[in-house]
């Protein structure tokens, strides 16, 4: 049992393949309260879509590896059968997909398929569905929403699409809601329109979010806490603060160096990480990120021997890193941040 | 001042809507309708814009890969607009293009030697030690493994391949390169690196750069100066000090204004500017000022009269009717800044 809403522990969801064994997610635990954010940060094969499916079970029935334990709100999902998860997706947990084009079918009318979603969650009459497809259209500011409710997805714009997913993951009410690159694929002033909804969404329904991108500042906008992913691991997880003003990864260093910020002046250069994320078949041993880290020499030959452990640093703020903790907050105050500030 | 590199007047491209069997024509959409920009040489210019406004159309327009339908493109004094593609082809060797994505710009059956060699066997250019010699230096010079030479692009990630790419265009030493949103197929860590290889090669090779872009943090980053695209049309265009600290198009604020800022602190004194409903079809973009129909200081006379394109402060031209900052409000060293 677990207390918490969302308790996920020791989650590990490997991939069999020719090539050898696919570790997506290695060992992944993190907890998320109802009312709460939670971002996910990382670039792509980190793992983060792939835990994302794995909680809401769409790698049952494949070829997935699953182990560890899922709690959501005192039952347990891993070994649950397929058949019950399947009854609670869609009404106690949902998911907004990044391509709204391809996460509709272009087939039926919008209001179809919220209709459909509804009804096989509550015994109502399609006219009472259909009367809640269009208030939940309305919701999420789809203009006229009597008579868009009949349009079908190809007649909406990239926004509007993806405001009609979000009608759709909305429409039984789920108390957690999992969001994967809900803005990568729109343009910036659209992206900040579906922020802003996402963001009163959640006030009204206090429903456990978690958002899933690799866009630092789409994070800061709406997460409460941020775990960041490398390898199928959690690097570093804490409140949105630590992560931004605190951070003492040096792959989170390396991602707040690699991006140019609009809110500061000018920086001369970039500070970006060498090399490139790692293939998930053949991940480094010891510690994942070490061939790229600035400062694997300082961990005294620890780096590519072993795994460093996700220790608790202050308040919540857990770190996995070999350096000493004293040595990260100073390599922070002195080497990195004054570089990320000015010229 | 320096004679520009490229120089752009009044460039449009119209590409024809038809219907029926016969193919009439029917309409048009104006994906670029008129722009005018000059790159200086040895400058970047950024052009920035939402989907659909036309700036992918303007950079292959430039290149030549499209035909306009009006204007002029000027390259180096030459006036390339209708010219032959057996005139065009020795202009080529300047004028080279980075694409946006690594994956489907390099031919999966060609090793890395093959593409980036190729350049010198079609402009039949002979080299002191060899094409092979010629291609393992540009190699080395974009950070790849000299080694790598007999590699397919399958066998690269794709920071590596974008570097494959960039390699490809620098192979002539061109004068002017087109990237074309090349780092947003990148990750984050992998986008900074190439940031940094461009602005690297461009100091060491003298490079001009035109920046086609949406991430507006990232032509800052690199751009000297910045044109921003709204539907089809320059709206603004200024140097980067100027465009992104005191911008004088309404539709520049509300792009500023929606970026998501990586700072949890000051999320709750920003305010923003929400912007109403998406950007219009370019097939029947609205008449006057295209802006007016999301413009909250939209009046009657943005309805029925377009807005030239202004020169309001020096080197900070503006389309509106009622601009933001104006110079007798905008601080005096931005006025200063040329």
């Amino acid at each position: 049992m677990s207390e918490h809403f969302l308790d996920v522990r020791d989650l590990k969801i490997h991939f069999p393949t020719d090539d050898g064994l696919v570790r997506s997610v290695d060992g992944l635990s993190f907890k998320l309260e109802r009312g709460r954010t939670l971002g996910i940060v990382g670039e792509s094969g980190s793992g983060k879509s792939v835990t994302s499916l794995g909680i809401l079970g769409l790698h049952k029935g494949g070829r997935a590896r699953i182990s560890g334990e899922i709690w959501l709100d005192g039952e347990e999902l891993v070994s649950a059968s397929p058949e019950h998860v399947r009854r609670l997706r869609g009404k106690k947990m949902s998911m907004i997909f990044q391509d709204p084009l391809s996460a509709m079918h272009p087939y039926f009318t919008v209001g179809a398929q919220i209709i459909e979603a509804y009804r096989i969650h509550n015994k109502v009459t399609k006219k009472v569905a259909r009367k809640h497809a269009v208030d939940l259209l309305g919701r999420v500011g789809i203009p006229q929403p009597e008579r868009r409710v009949d349009s079908y997805p190809h007649e909406f714009s990239g926004g509007m699409r993806q405001r009609a997913m979000i009608a759709m993951a909305l429409s039984c009410d789920p108390e957690l809601l999992i969001a994967d690159e809900p803005t990568t694929a729109l343009d910036v002033t659209v992206q900040a329109q579906i922020l802003d909804l996402m963001r009163d969404l959640q006030r009204d329904f206090n429903a456990a979010l978690i958002i899933i991108t690799h866009d630092l500042g789409v994070v800061a906008e709406l997460s409460d806490d941020i775990l960041v992913m490398y390898g199928g691991k959690a690097i570093e997880y804490g409140s949105a603060e630590d992560i931004f003003e605190r951070p003492e990864h040096p792959y989170t260093w390396g991602l707040l160096g690699s991006m140019p910020r609009l809110d500061r002046e000018p920086t001369e250069r970039l500070l970006p990480i060498k090399g490139s994320p790692p293939s998930l078949i053949n991940v480094p041993a010891g510690c994942a990120f070490h061939p790229r880290c600035a400062f694997e020499g300082r961990t005294g030959g620890k780096a590519n021997t072993e795994v460093p452990d996700l220790v608790e640093t202050e308040g919540g703020h857990l770190v996995r890193c070999h350096l000493p903790r004293e040595e990260r907050r100073a390599i922070w105050a002195t080497e990195i941040k004054p570089n990320l500030e000015s010229a | 001042m320096t004679e520009p590199l490229l120089s752009v007047q009044g460039l449009e491209k119209h590409f024809p809507v038809t219907k029926g069997l016969l193919q009439r024509q029917v309409g048009a959409v104006k994906a670029v309708d008129g722009v005018s920009f000059d790159v200086r040489k040895g400058e970047t210019l950024g052009l920035v814009g939402e989907s659909g406004c036309g700036k992918t159309t303007t950079g292959r327009l430039i290149t030549r890969l499209i035909e306009p339908t009006g204007g002029k493109v000027i390259f180096e004094g030459h006036d390339i607009t209708h010219m032959s593609q057996g005139k065009i082809r020795p202009l080529r060797r300047d004028m080279q293009m980075i694409f946006q994505d690594p994956y489907s710009s390099l031919n999966p059956r060609h090793t890395v030697g093959a593409i980036v060699g190729a350049p010198f066997k079609i402009q039949g250019v002979h080299t002191e030690q060899g094409v092979k010699k010629a291609v393992q230096d540009i190699l080395a010079l974009v950070g790849l493994n000299p080694e790598h030479y007999n590699r397919y692009p399958h066998e690269f990630s794709g920071g590596q391949r974008q570097r494959i790419g960039i390699a490809r265009t620098l192979a002539l030493k061109p004068k002017l390169i087109i990237a074309d949103e090349p780092v947003s197929a990148l990750d984050v860590s992998i986008q900074a690196q190439v940031v940094n290889l461009l602005e690297d090669l461009q100091n060491e090779l003298d490079l001009t750069y035109l920046v086609i872009a949406h991430d507006l943090s990232v032509v800052r980053h690199i751009s000297d100066r910045v044109a921003v695209m709204y539907l089809g049309k320059i709206v603004e265009l200024a140097d980067r000090k100027g465009l992104y600290e005191s911008p004088m198009h309404p539709y520049t604020n509300a792009l500023l204004s929606a970026v998501p800022i990586p700072d949890p602190k000051g999320k709750a004194g920003r305010e923003r500017i929400r912007l109403q409903g998406d950007v219009p079809s370019p097939l029947n973009p609205p008449p006057a000022c295209r802006f007016h129909t999301r413009c909250w200081k939209a009046q009657e006379i943005c309805k029925t009269e377009e807005p030239p394109l202004l020169q309001l402060a020096p080197g900070h031209q503006v389309a509106c009717h009622f601009p933001e900052n104006a110079p007798a409000l905008a601080e005096p060293e931005v006025a200063a800044q040329t």
